[in-house]
């Protein structure tokens, strides 16, 4: 299993718990794994496409991810809001 | 006492108040967050925001309690699934006249109802399913679908337009769609292109006189257009006296069926009020002739933009009351019809929307 690390809004809809540990391949699997267990996230960092939104960043034991970057078990992958405004 | 819902770039804010009185801001909710638009269904109470999170996505927001307090998401706010867009953003929310419908309109030229006072949404698929969606286009602030007139009495008519895909109406309750752009005249396309129907007719706003439904009134990508057709047709009301024919906002007194109000800008290229002067103008004869209302308002060195959406309205008749907000932070109102006008509130965030309740 690998652990998805979110803060502030994401974790308050994930169950306000900051750590998830999910099955999949790749970091599109994972997402759809938090999803399913806290439908509440749905729609706020993967969009109608499945693509991770714009302005999230998800980074994969620190590297930046996307989509399609494979993980595994014990990976750490944070999702994170990219630092924009205005 | 009015209550006014303004929406802005940095949150919800809930002003209450008397046009002669003034107005305090009782509270701000959604802190830091952009609020394209806020309204409330006065049949339930219900307070509804469209919230597009830079970081989120689009969502509406609903609460039955305190505003300062906790919102509740609403469901169905999305695209379906699998497909080649996102949904960008929420533009606009209409009571419909079927009790519990509300209708929201969106980006990408996107129409949701809901039939549960807002709390679930589904898309209308008879709009999103048009055979010539492929070749809408968008305008500068994307493919927004962000009017929607409503028939009272009759559930099954709706008007809707999107920039600047044009006017879309229906007579059955949003199964099937047509347009409705005879006579407009889009001044930014070469003549030839006139004829496809297609090219973009880039719609800014549109109201209905609630009085007498076949008649509309539309602020258009340069030009102020009535129809007296429900919007099958258009004829050009924007030469007797406006300062510009380009804007946003237009407004009408739910009462008089001739009356209506535009806040134009320079024009495309310069969009800000003209001469410097913040201007509201009326007609009370169908367009024929527009008077300038700007008692109370800046009148030097004031260079506003008033959103589409940021002119709202309580009241009918001679108790009719307006407000707009501006980019500036600035709010202003009128508490008899447009005669006189005093600021409502300064130093806001850019005002995106206002609804007066």
């Amino acid at each position: 299993m690998a652990v998805v690390c979110l803060r502030g809004p994401l974790r308050k809809l994930a169950g306000d718990r900051p750590e998830h540990e999910l099955n999949g391949a790749t970091v599109v699997e994972l997402l759809r794994g938090l999803e399913l267990r806290h439908p509440d996230v749905s729609g706020w960092i993967l969009d109608e496409r499945g693509l991770i939104r714009r302005h999230i960043n998800v980074f994969v034991n620190g590297e930046r991810g996307d989509e399609a970057t494979a993980v595994r078990s014990g990976d750490r992958v944070e999702v994170l809001p990219a630092i924009t405004g205005g | 006492m009015t209550e006014l819902l303004i929406g802005t770039k940095k949150g919800l804010f809930v002003l209450e108040g008397e046009p002669d009185s003034g107005f305090e801001i009782k509270t701000r909710a959604f802190a830091g967050q952009p609020i394209d638009f806020a309204t409330c269904d006065p049949r339930s109470g219900r307070l509804l925001a469209t919230v597009t999170s830079p970081f989120f996505g689009p969502k509406i927001f609903f609460t039955d309690e305190d505003p300062g307090g906790e919102w509740e998401q609403a469901d169905g706010i999305a695209l379906p699934e699998g497909g080649d867009q996102a949904l960008e953003r929420i533009w606009v929310i209409a009571r419909g006249e079927a009790d519990g419908t509300l209708y929201a309109g969106g980006d990408p030229g996107v129409l949701f109802e809901s039939h549960d006072g807002g709390a679930s949404w589904e898309i209308n698929a008879g709009l999103w399913e048009q055979p010539s969606r492929a070749h809408w286009q968008p305008g500068g602030g994307g493919l927004c679908l962000h009017s929607i007139c409503t028939w009272p009495g009759d559930p099954g008519k709706l008007a809707v337009a999107v920039s600047a895909a044009g006017i879309w109406l229906t007579e059955d309750g949003g199964r099937t769609w047509r347009r409705g752009n005879e006579g407009l005249n889009p001044r930014y396309l070469p003549e030839e292109a006139l004829k496809d129907e297609n090219a973009g007719r880039c719609v800014h706003h549109v109201e209905r006189a609630p009085r007498q439904p076949e008649r509309m009134f539309m602020q258009f990508h340069g030009g102020v257009y009535r129809s007296d057709d429900a919007g099958e047709s258009w004829a050009d009301i924007g030469g007797g006296g406006l300062a510009s024919d380009f804007g946003f906002p237009l407004m009408v007194d739910p009462d008089d069926p001739d009356s209506a109000y535009v806040i134009p800008l320079v024009a495309d290229a310069d969009r800000v009020t003209p001469d410097g002067r913040v201007r509201v103008y009326e007609t009370r004869n169908g367009g024929s002739t527009w008077t300038p209302r700007g008692d109370g308002l800046p009148a030097a060195h004031a260079y506003l933009t008033v959103l589409r959406q940021a002119f709202g309205r309580a009241g009918s008749g001679e108790q009719l009351q307006l407000y707009f907000g501006a980019t500036s932070g600035d709010v202003f109102g009128s508490g008899d019809a447009g005669a006189s006008w005093s600021t409502v509130a300064t130093r806001l965030p850019p005002v995106y929307s206002v609804v007066a309740i």
